[in-house]
């Protein structure tokens, strides 16, 4: 029987007001005058009327709604009901609850056939149009994952009226279990075509793109021709996993020029080498680059673990489906680390196109496949961090936003985790693992459905029309609490298994590939693996990206205790196959034999390449700079800036206080503005804290790469020093997210930007634990006239770094403190406005964004980080702000209201060689702190200070003027709550 | 009683995820806590009566889905309804913090229900309260200000129950202007809770459930404005503290059975 059940609010539904306010924004002009949320849960099971009624009642808190069943509530007054469901086979989060709720009410389980799906019915009241409705349906769903249903309530039968009870399952057609490829008689283009097109499945259509070039094409061709066969479609979907870039990370393994051993062992695992041998005992790396993520010592008994991933082009297509399942799955990179890591923070990052910017793109020349635009983007992403990270009970720490136009083709989404395990279990190291020969291969979280066939292939490629809608995925964080809680602080420490491993790109092929190289084989057996509906063939279920899912191995005598467990905190455990030691990864489909790959070819028959560069120079126009000499406007006007504004909005709506672990949190001081470093303190007992923090200027991309890399690790390294960091026990991680990376002017770049990266690094002593790239971030597709648009990102490195404090009451936070106190500026201020905020704005007609990039002095820079940290830990420095985006001024005015204190200072004299008041005020040149020091203690800052470029500038004030003099004149003459008004402007008018 | 550990249970499962941090307060005020992961107790309802204190600790179980609170709190009565009220008939304590609050208002434990911020967004802040109830979970405490952290905080109820909560003592804090809506410049009550009431109590005042977090205040350096007390407090030459003042909350606790 399928029935519907109906449940509204009896009082006032603060969401319905919401929405109906966002509605009108849509350009209805307040035509909406009313709006009521209703919940939809259809059930399709074997239930009795008194059953169901039961079941309703589960549904409600009879103090704020009510249910009505087959009878959709009172319609009058409204005009409009729009419903909005699933499409077939996507994660319904909440359907999975009721389903649970239900079963336990009735003591009764679901069967495999009968299901609930849940759907949001909006009535809508107002003299709108059958146009406006459609706007308002198509701003509340993604058309990729949801349907929508658009009634008029005039339609429906008076009284006794119910929506359609249409169950959306998935129904697959019958087809082959898998099919054979018959490579071997294939010509260069037919092999083309299907590494950039997919198999050709027996119906004519394509299976979506193995991202194989022709190269390693024809390798797989004469691998298999010396097998005497061809190879199944498994097989061929199995190696384009293992070798997509997403997976090997091709470009930064090749060689490229002379460069022999490649971009990451040259220069990026170069540099962790040559500085824990430089570090000797030491070095406080464990676990750097072999594992989810780096770990690093915290104290004797525990170990902090880090790790940053991006998730761009799920998140273009869905925005909060793909942020989602990035937080999701960093966190379990964390709990996939060593035996497990309990996720202690999270970090976001997120690059967009402008808010503002209603320019459509199409992926499509017909102008139908239309491309979510900046806004919508934006939106979505921060509601999946939002529900991913306060869902899952792990403090979401750090972030920041970052606009450029360029973004608008393909948004840069990161997401980091923070994680914390003992560096001992059991009497064991905690980060070494290894599968054993005979232990049970077992998945354990959600099941498996056709979400993710094809996404580490298809974040190897441009986003375009071929762009599979299957690539997107739904997390549910509480399907991974469940799991996470079960493993990290249960089966873990009562030693179930010998190794773990989280399933991300790439699904069970890649992880179970992956850790069956600890072994040296495994046997999977396919039909075992739980689906989510019936069909799917083995090739998919093989390589789907199903969200949830680790894969560990288990010795056959913890089998039962393990899975005991499981079944307990209500996760989903099933032994699927063996680890053997056969050197061989097999697949069987009911005992046939479907795969049978040699372990040597899987993992290292990708054929390398050499890769080549060549640098083309770009020249750009100098600004006009303003005549007057006032800059007071400059100044507000670039603290309303996208780039520099506040993210407040989004600070608070993520929780930040869980796990009682903040010290310095993402808002400081009595003007809340956004902290550029962050201190936890993960272990209560302990007085040591955790410092994070942040940086990356792509903008400075288009002058040079180098620096652009130089000054995201410098600007990382003097946030987390200005917060309270240890120098000498800071690492870092690189998240490199390029565009058109077989171009070789993009190569070139590349090239500038790691030799930056190992410069910086060997230079601060600060070692890469963990990495990640997407090398691909590059739009194709249509303006509204149908013209073809290539848009791609800036090339963008984010540097993150961790590093532990001795004593976690020594941070300091950026805002000003007390009135009177001396403002010092630490570092150099020179002539380095290129592709600064500052220049980006007064230079916005023809991009004259100057050519004078800021270059990082990393032995005058490094004395300066020393000094301070020192200063830190001896207690005189009431605040420090690192000066980054926007320069002086703005660190100036950022301190200033967040203390809500005024100052009165002269950079007449400061340090550096800055020609100009603009350069003086705007300028971004690394090395540089603002610090505040009580007159009590100027004496012993001093003598700290001696050998740094050290620039007194005035005074913090009582009163609220903000006051900055070059000489005699008054450049900047304004208000305190000025200041802060235009700082909160972005924030607020996002909201 | 006298020479042993006050003991406390917590609950877990689910999506709950503040029973670590709420175990080390209840631990820090002197009680032994156990994590008890609600499958547990259903296999062994047993071993609530060897317990004190009962908590409902913060988190999002079943993620709020269908409605915050109320998956765990039918899954608390399809199971344990008995041994519930059987605890609750005994001299014990009985705490729900934000999504434990939720919790115990569908298990009806305390009276009214929490609905969707008027805001219809999550926000994590800190707010400022009057103590209006009587309880020992509130003994001497008449102001407090701590974060909170959640997306359905709107208190409801109706008016002729508030009237007579307000005059049997039953609403244990109010929203109200204080120190740290003066730091930070904000609103008194953050969610449009009906009469600003943040924190309700059962009749016999035993059982609170409250939205705020007393456990994220439970040390001094979690306030927004430590960093300013500490360099005020360094000039001054004097030392701060390391307790919270959360920390009265479940020392009250502790306490009362110490009595």
């Amino acid at each position: 029987m399928i029935s519907r059940i109906y449940v509204s609010s009896i009082g006032e539904d603060s969401r319905a007001n919401v929405a109906a306010n966002s509605w009108n924004a849509l350009g209805l002009n307040g035509k909406v005058t009313k709006a009521k949320f209703i919940d939809s849960y259809l059930i399709n099971a074997d239930l009795s009327d008194t059953q169901i009624e039961k079941s309703a009642n589960q549904l409600i808190n009879s103090r704020l709604e009510n249910f009505s069943i087959n009878n959709l509530p009172d319609l009058s007054g409204f005009s409009y009901i729009v419903e909005i469901g699933y499409a077939p086979g996507v994660t319904d989060n909440v359907a999975h609850t009721v389903m649970e709720e239900i079963a336990d009410a009735l003591a009764r389980p679901f069967t495999d056939k009968e299901a609930v799906y849940t759907s949001k019915v909006f009535l809508i009241a107002g003299a709108i149009t059958e146009e406006d409705v459609n706007k308002i349906a198509l701003s509340l769903h993604n058309p990729l994952i949801e349907r929508s249903l658009i009634i008029k309530t005039s339609k429906l039968p008076k009284g006794n009226a119910n929506l359609s009870l249409y169950v959306p399952e998935v129904i697959l057609p019958k087809k082959d279990a898998f099919i054979t490829v018959p490579l071997s008689t294939l010509s260069d283009d037919a092999l083309m075509k299907i590494g950039k097109e997919g198999i050709l499945d027996p119906d004519g259509t394509r299976r979506g793109p193995l991202a194989l070039d022709l190269t390693s094409m024809k390798v797989i061709q004469k691998f298999f021709s010396s097998l005497k066969r061809d190879p199944t479609d498994i097989e061929l979907e199995s190696l384009a996993q293992t070798w997509s870039e997403h997976c090997k990370h091709t470009i930064f393994a090749n060689q490229i020029d002379d460069i022999k051993a490649g971009l990451y062992k040259t220069y990026i695992k170069g540099a962790t080498n040559t500085i824990r041998k430089a570090k000797g005992k030491k070095d406080f790396c464990i676990s750097v680059f072999s594992d989810n993520a780096g770990g690093i010592i915290f104290d004797d008994k525990y170990m902090v673990t880090h790790k940053v991933e991006t998730h761009n082009s799920p998140s273009a297509l869905d925005p909060f489906g793909g942020a989602i399942t990035g937080i999701v799955g960093v966190n379990r990179d964390t709990i996939g680390f060593g035996m497990g890591a309990k996720p202690v923070a999270n970090l976001y990052g997120y690059c967009f196109g402008y808010p503002e910017d209603e320019r459509a793109l199409f992926k499509d020349k017909n102008l139908k496949n239309k491309m979510l635009s900046p806004k919508r983007i934006m939106d979505g992403v921060i509601k999946g961090i939002n529900a991913g990270g306060n869902c899952s009970g792990i403090p979401t720490i750090s972030g920041f936003m970052r606009f450029d136009d360029r973004y608008r083709g393909k948004p840069l989404v990161f997401a980091g985790t923070v994680g914390l395990i003992p560096r001992k279990i059991n009497g064991k190291l905690s980060h070494d693992k290894e599968a054993k020969p005979g232990d049970y291969i077992v998945v354990v979280g959600g099941k498996v459905g056709l979400d993710g066939v094809h996404g580490a292939t298809f974040s190897s490629v441009v986003l375009d029309s071929a762009s599979p809608a299957t690539a997107v995925q739904i997390g549910d964080p509480i399907t991974q609490k469940k799991l996470s809680d079960a493993i990290v602080k249960e089966a873990r420490d009562l030693n179930l298994y010998n190794s773990i491993t989280d399933n991300g790109a790439g699904g069970i092929s890649c992880s179970v590939a992956e850790m069956a190289k600890e072994c040296g084989g495994a046997i999977v057996d396919i039909e075992k693996v739980p689906l989510k509906y019936p069909g799917l063939s083995p090739w998919q279920i093989w390589i789907s990206e199903s969200q949830e899912r680790m894969t560990l191995s288990v010795p056959k005598d913890k089998w039962n205790e393990f899975k005991k467990l499981m079944d307990k905190r209500g996760v989903l455990a099933v032994a699927i196959g063996e680890f053997t030691n056969s050197n061989k990864c097999v697949v069987k489909l009911n005992g046939k034999v479907i795969m049978d790959m040699p372990m040597e070819f899987l993992h290292n028959g990708l054929p390398m390449r050499e890769l080549h560069t060549k640098f083309i120079e770009e020249k750009f126009a100098e600004p006009k700079l303003p005549k007057s000499n006032s800059r007071t406007k400059e100044l507000i006007n670039l603290l309303g800036s996208a780039n520099i504004g506040s993210n407040r909005f989004v600070s608070e709506q993520y929780d930040h206080e869980v796990q009682a672990g903040s010290v310095l949190k993402p808002l400081s001081g009595r003007g809340n503005i956004n902290t550029d470093a962050q201190v936890i303190r993960p272990v209560l007992s302990s007085q040591k804290g955790v410092v994070l923090s942040s940086a990356l200027y792509p903008s400075y991309s288009d002058i040079s790469t180098y620096d652009m890399s130089a000054c995201a690790i410098d600007a990382a390294v003097r946030s987390a020093v200005s917060a309270g960091a240890t120098l000498s026990e800071l690492a870092i991680l690189d998240n490199t997210c390029w565009c058109s990376s077989y171009d070789e002017h993009r190569l070139a770049q590349l090239v500038d930007a790691m030799r930056a990266c190992y410069d910086t690094a060997v230079a601060y002593g600060t070692p890469y634990i963990s990495g990640k790239d997407s090398m691909f971030n590059d739009f194709k597709g249509y303006d509204e006239k149908g013209n073809s648009v290539a848009i791609s990102i800036p090339p963008t490195l984010l540097i993150s770094s961790i590093s532990v404090m001795k004593d976690f009451k020594k941070s300091v936070s950026p805002e000003f403190k007390v009135a009177g106190d001396a403002i010092y500026v630490l570092g150099g201020t020179h002539d380095e406005l290129g592709a600064s905020e500052y220049f980006k704005m007064i230079g916005k007609e023809g991009n004259a964004i100057g050519n004078n990039v800021p270059k990082v002095n990393t032995k005058v820079n490094m004395a300066t980080y020393k000094a301070l940290e020192s200063a830190i830990d001896k207690g005189i420095i009431a605040s420090a702000i690192s000066v980054t985006s926007g320069g002086l001024a703005t660190a100036l005015a950022k301190a200033s209201f967040g203390g809500m204190l005024g100052l009165n200072v002269d950079v007449k004299d400061i340090a550096g060689i800055a020609t100009n008041i603009d350069a003086k005020l705007f300028s971004e040149s690394q090395g540089r702190i603002v610090v505040t020091v009580a007159n009590s203690n100027i004496k012993a800052f001093e003598k700290v200070m001696k050998n740094v470029a050290l620039s007194k500038i005035g005074k913090v004030s009582k009163d609220k003027n903000f006051i900055i003099k070059n000489g005699k004149e008054k450049v900047v003459d304004t208000k305190v709550d000025t200041l802060a008004k235009a700082y909160n402007s972005f924030s607020e008018k996002n909201k | 009683m006298k020479n042993n550990k006050v003991k406390v249970i917590i609950m877990s499962g689910y999506g709950l995820n503040c029973e670590e941090e709420t175990k080390f307060a209840f631990e820090s005020a002197g009680g032994k806590a156990d994590i008890v992961h609600i499958n547990d107790l259903i296999e062994n309802p047993k071993i609530l009566e060897a317990y004190n204190i009962l908590a409902f600790p913060g988190g999002f179980s079943f993620g709020d889905d269908t409605g915050s609170g109320k998956a765990f709190a039918n899954k608390f009565k399809n199971y344990l309804q008995m041994e519930l009220d059987s605890f609750i008939s005994r001299d014990t304590l009985t705490i729900g913090i934000c999504n434990g609050f939720q919790i115990i208002t569908n298990l009806g434990l305390v009276p009214g229900a929490l609905a969707h911020n008027a805001s219809a967004m999550y926000i994590d802040r800190w707010v400022d309260m009057e103590v209006v109830g009587s309880s020992p979970w509130l003994k001497g405490i008449k102001k407090i200000s701590l974060p909170i952290a959640h997306g359905e905080g709107r208190y409801i109820i109706d008016e002729k129950e508030y009237k007579k909560m307000m005059k049997n003592k039953q609403i244990a804090f109010k929203y109200t202007k204080g120190e740290m809506c003066e730091f930070q410049n904000l609103k008194a009550n953050p969610n449009g809770a009906m009469h600003d009431v943040a924190g309700v109590l059962s009749e016999s005042g035993k059982v609170l459930g409250m939205m705020p977090h007393p456990e994220r205040a439970m040390f001094f350096h979690h306030r927004p404005d430590f960093q300013l007390k500490k360099e005020i407090a360094k000039r001054k030459k004097q030392k701060l503290g390391d307790e919270g003042i959360g920390m009265l909350l479940f020392k009250n606790a502790i306490n009362y059975f110490k009595k």
